[in-house]
């Protein structure tokens, strides 16, 4: 299954490590990466791989919030259906 | 997939109140039909909760994993009034306790269906139901009700009209401490609908699979936001943008009723493309009027540009999706749209603007408190007059008005939640009395004999 990750935020160090990490430790594969500062924040966004992934979704989604709390940035994960079906046909 | 588009998405869902309305499974109850009353409740409510069984957790997995929104979670039945036909009950309430009771056990917050076809004539047993209404919405939370008095094919059953005015005023009086609440969960159809997921007028038309899924977006907020990019720009661009806009909203509908149809195993049955408004601040199919240009909702030009709208959200959402049904357009209810509700308050918008506007939307005189004092034959004209334009016009039409115990024009009606709050609105004082005790049909017009 794959996913969006999208990372909003103010700028800070340690913000992509951080978030790298959690994902590591999650078992989930990064497939791409973009990531820029917008209207002056922070934002990236990942299309990731859950398929070697332990936990499920909800964990997954759990864990990454706690993460986004910890490093004072929002974060949120989506199937990444929600994105595909809206834009292509 | 392109960041803009990513953060599109986000914006539309976060920011615009972009959801999915309602999923709605409709379970046929034809094969729960028996003669002894108490047996065919209990086959209902075992039908109901094993198949609706996991309905409620599987919506909540959907909004949890993909991110968006997933507001009702609603169950329609086969029309009461043919399953309890066959019993000799003489008061339908308890089939109405039964469908409480599942939606209690399912969790899901509405069930339609405590319903009549009563369009041509009268059987017993929608006789029965048709009177059994007014104990039955006031002696349940969730259960909706619907009667269709009118139809295209077969014209408008007067005397179901003038027995609904009545039926309408009873049933505010017997939710009077609720300030008429009952009325807010019985609508009265003509050309109703077999697959509509929306409440309160949804049932599960007896042409239906044994169950299925069905689907109603809405996202009033992420049309007027599009609109507002291109302000003062020519109707063909507004039409153009609407068009767009509507077909990312189905996608998602789309999207969202496959997989609930496919965790559920259960056949996907069709998308409804509605622009469903709630009172909530940018969640307004009224403020989209007046993007438009319009001062206040209600002032002239309000009819054409909810025709554009209600077109443009149509085109652009037929080819998101495989299969279109429901209602399909955009709704109107005062109480339940923060901007209606405005123009009503500013004197802007009145009954007979809204009648007018039906002509071209879905559905009709939705959720409009009315004095308590209205007299049951003109609550029963208001009703002759909307079935008229649906029969005439070949759609969809529908009355939900609440005559409020004890209010009058310029009171207000606090219901809650999404049900809003309802400014009394003024009716015509002359009577309609003698025109509705005729009673008979009127007969369907003559561009109905297509054969």
């Amino acid at each position: 299954m794959k996913a969006i990750l999208t990372v909003i935020g103010k700028d800070n160090i340690g913000i992509i490590a951080g978030v790298s990490q959690q994902l590591a430790d999650l078992q989930v594969n990064i497939l791409d990466v973009t990531q820029t500062i917008m209207n002056g924040y922070f934002t990236m966004m990942m299309i990731l791989d859950l398929s070697k992934a332990e936990p499920n979704f909800e964990e997954i989604k759990k864990a990454l919030a706690e993460k986004g709390d910890e490093l004072h940035v929002q974060i949120k994960i989506q199937r990444e259906e929600i994105f595909t079906s809206m834009h292509s046909l | 997939m392109e960041t803009t588009q990513i953060l599109e998405t986000i914006r539309m869902i976060e920011e615009e109140k972009l959801d999915i309305r309602t999923i709605t499974m409709g379970i046929s109850l034809l094969d729960c039909i028996d003669s002894n009353g108490a047996v065919a409740r209990q086959k209902i409510y075992d039908k109901v909760t094993r198949l609706a069984e996991k309905l409620v957790e599987t919506g909540k997995q959907i909004e949890m994993e993909f991110g968006i929104p997933i507001i009702h979670k609603r169950i329609s039945v086969t029309p009461i009034a043919l399953v309890a036909g066959a019993s000799d009950d003489q008061n339908y309430t308890g089939y109405a306790r039964t469908l409480d009771e599942a939606a209690k056990a399912t969790g899901v917050n509405f069930i339609g269906g405590f319903s009549a076809l009563v369009q041509k004539g009268y059987t017993a047993g929608d006789h029965k139901l048709i009177q059994s209404i007014p104990e039955a919405l006031a002696e349940t939370e969730r259960v909706c009700s619907s009667v269709n008095v009118g139809s295209s094919r077969s014209g408008i059953n007067m005397d179901a009209v003038a027995e609904m005015g009545r039926i309408v005023r009873e049933t505010a009086e017997r939710t009077a401490e609720a300030q008429g609440l009952g009325c807010a969960k019985l609508v009265i159809f003509a050309n109703a609908v077999e697959d509509n997921p929306f409440m309160a007028g949804a049932f599960h038309g007896t042409g239906e699979a044994d169950c299925i899924l069905n689907v109603g977006v809405s996202g009033p907020g992420v049309v007027k936001r599009a609109l507002e990019k291109v302000k003062g720009r020519s109707f063909d661009v507004v039409s153009e943008t609407i068009k767009k806009i509507a077909f990312k909203i189905t996608r998602m509908g789309q999207l969202v009723g496959q997989e609930a149809s496919k965790r559920l195993n259960v056949p996907f049955g069709i998308v409804d493309l509605s622009l469903a408004p709630t009172p909530a601040v940018g969640d307004s199919v009224a403020r989209i009027l007046e993007e438009l240009g319009l001062e206040t909702a209600g002032t002239h030009g309000t009819t054409a540009a909810l025709a554009l709208l209600n077109d443009a959200v149509k085109k652009g959402g037929v080819m998101a999706c495989s299969h279109v049904g429901g209602l399909s357009g955009a709704f109107i209810p005062v109480s339940e749209d923060e901007g209606m509700i405005d123009a009503v308050e500013s004197g802007s918008l009145s009954l007979e603007k809204l009648e007018a506007m039906t002509a071209v939307c879905s559905v009709g005189l939705d959720m409009i408190a009315i004095p308590g004092d209205t007299p049951a034959e003109t609550i029963s004209a208001m009703i002759a007059d909307e079935a008229a334009i649906g029969v005439i016009n070949n759609k969809t039409t529908a009355v939900r008005v609440i005559p409020a115990p004890g209010k009058k024009v310029g009171d207000s009606v606090e219901f809650g939640g999404l049900l809003g709050h309802a400014p009394v609105m003024a009716v015509n004082t002359k009577s309609s009395a003698a025109f509705i005790s005729r009673g008979g049909r009127i007969p369907s017009p003559i561009h109905s004999f297509k054969n």
